[in-house]
């Protein structure tokens, strides 16, 4: 016989809690790139707006970076770590598969036994993990989620590519979403065009190495179709990121702020353009001092728009992440 | 109807101009977009998407490597506009 099961109960809605980050303490300015590759401090900054960006030192693990980042998130969220239900980790750069770096990250934290597993997508890991810690809140399989996007990108950075050696940063980000009485995280427009893989991708894969000998095989690293990508990011995320408008119920007229992925101050700027986002919306420009820190982007672009006053808690922000896959993710949510 | 060479060389040249900052008259057949006229990789994107809006003409990245002057850009919109 089918017996009745007791379905699970969630809470009506979610909403981010508390935000917390993580830089590396070793600044890399411009120069330093300079070392390996034939260009300028102007040609980076014209081409990107990256100024400086933080690379991790070796105590700075994928792990090491998310603790300081998720303790600071449930600190902020007035919350203790036994508290967290379940901890999603959003990384391409932790070279260990197995076990996820979630588990250990929530070892660490304190945070008792939560569900813990990382996720893989790119530079819209954020909003995938987001998406994920909303439905787990609303469906009631968890109370707190943490959700960290974190990279170490320097590891898998081709210093002598000029077209990339200057993008990446290291560093992590972390929000802890929660149960709230109102909406506080829109509906999620997500989606991934495989079919445009080739755009940004690793070089090469691990196996290569069983294959070949070590010494003939230059190390992965991360290729992009800068025109390709710069096409899609500005022209086809700005109606990703106006459907997440649309969906939410938001006029661009009452959004506080526009928290994209910082991949690239120019990707930035004409993003702003092809929407035709109001003056009034502040605009989150972390890439100029962080560089492109993948999954770990937007929390860290969100922590510093609120630590430095540009954005407040209860202010209305659009946020998306596009990247590698290709894959993309936009919602539109109340900053904790 | 079909733009003349002359009508796609005044468009591109708006197009560049709001894009660039180029003075019009600057854009011309000869010209190469990024040695002479300082529109780089990215900007000459902005470029593309605009011409391919105001042409009805598709411009696929592949196809956007080979454009290297104003008169390549202006050939490739008189050949393959809608």
């Amino acid at each position: 016989m089918t017996a009745k099961i007791k379905p699970s109960k969630g809470a009506p809605y979610a909403r981010i809690l508390g935000v917390g980050g993580y830089r590396p303490t070793r600044v890399v300015p411009n120069e330093e790139i300079l070392k390996h590759i034939d260009s300028s401090d102007e040609w980076i900054r014209s081409r990107s707006g990256i100024a400086t960006r933080h690379w991790a030192g070796p105590d700075e693990t994928v792990a090491a970076m998310s603790v300081e980042a998720g303790g600071k998130a449930i600190a902020d969220a007035g919350l203790t770590p036994e508290q967290i239900g379940a901890v999603i980790v959003s990384t391409v750069s932790h070279l260990k598969q197995t076990p996820a770096v979630a588990t250990e990250i929530a070892h660490l934290l304190g945070t008792g036994k939560p569900a813990a597993f990382d996720i893989s997508a790119g530079c819209a890991g954020f909003g995938y993990g987001l998406t994920l810690a909303k439905g787990m809140i609303t469906d009631g399989t968890a109370e707190h989620v943490l959700v960290i996007g974190v990279e170490r990108l320097s590891d898998l950075t081709d210093l002598e590519d000029r077209a990339t050696a200057f993008l990446f940063g290291d560093g992590a980000g972390a929000v802890v979403v929660g149960p709230s009485k109102e909406p506080a995280i829109g509906p999620t427009v997500w989606g991934s065009e495989g079919d445009k893989s080739d755009t940004i991708t690793q070089t090469l894969p691990w196996d290569v190495y069983r294959e070949q000998d070590a010494a003939d095989v230059r190390y992965p690293a991360l290729r992009q179709e800068g025109q390709a990508v710069f096409r899609w990011a500005v022209y086809e995320m700005a109606k990703v990121a106006q459907q997440a408008l649309d969906e939410a119920g938001i006029s661009a007229d009452e959004l506080d702020a526009f928290i994209p992925h910082q991949a690239n101050m120019r990707i930035i700027d004409s993003m702003i353009k092809t929407l035709k986002l109001p003056e009034h919306v502040t605009v989150a420009r972390d890439v100029e001092t962080t560089g492109n820190t993948s999954a770990a982007s937007i929390p860290l672009a969100m922590e510093r728009l609120l630590a430095t006053g540009q954005a407040k808690s209860g202010d209305t922000a659009l946020v998306i992440g596009f990247g590698a896959g290709l894959v993309y993710a936009a919602t539109v949510v109340t900053l904790p | 109807m079909a733009a003349t060479q002359e009508e796609i060389l005044e468009g591109l040249a708006e197009i560049v101009n709001e894009i660039a900052g180029i003075p019009t008259e600057d854009v011309l057949l000869d010209k190469s977009f990024t040695d002479d006229l300082d529109v780089d990789s990215l900007s000459m994107v902005e470029v593309v998407v605009a011409a391919e809006e105001r042409f009805d003409v598709k411009i696929p990245d592949d196809d956007v490597k080979n454009l290297k002057t104003v008169g390549d850009a202006v050939e490739y919109i008189l050949k393959h506009q809608g």
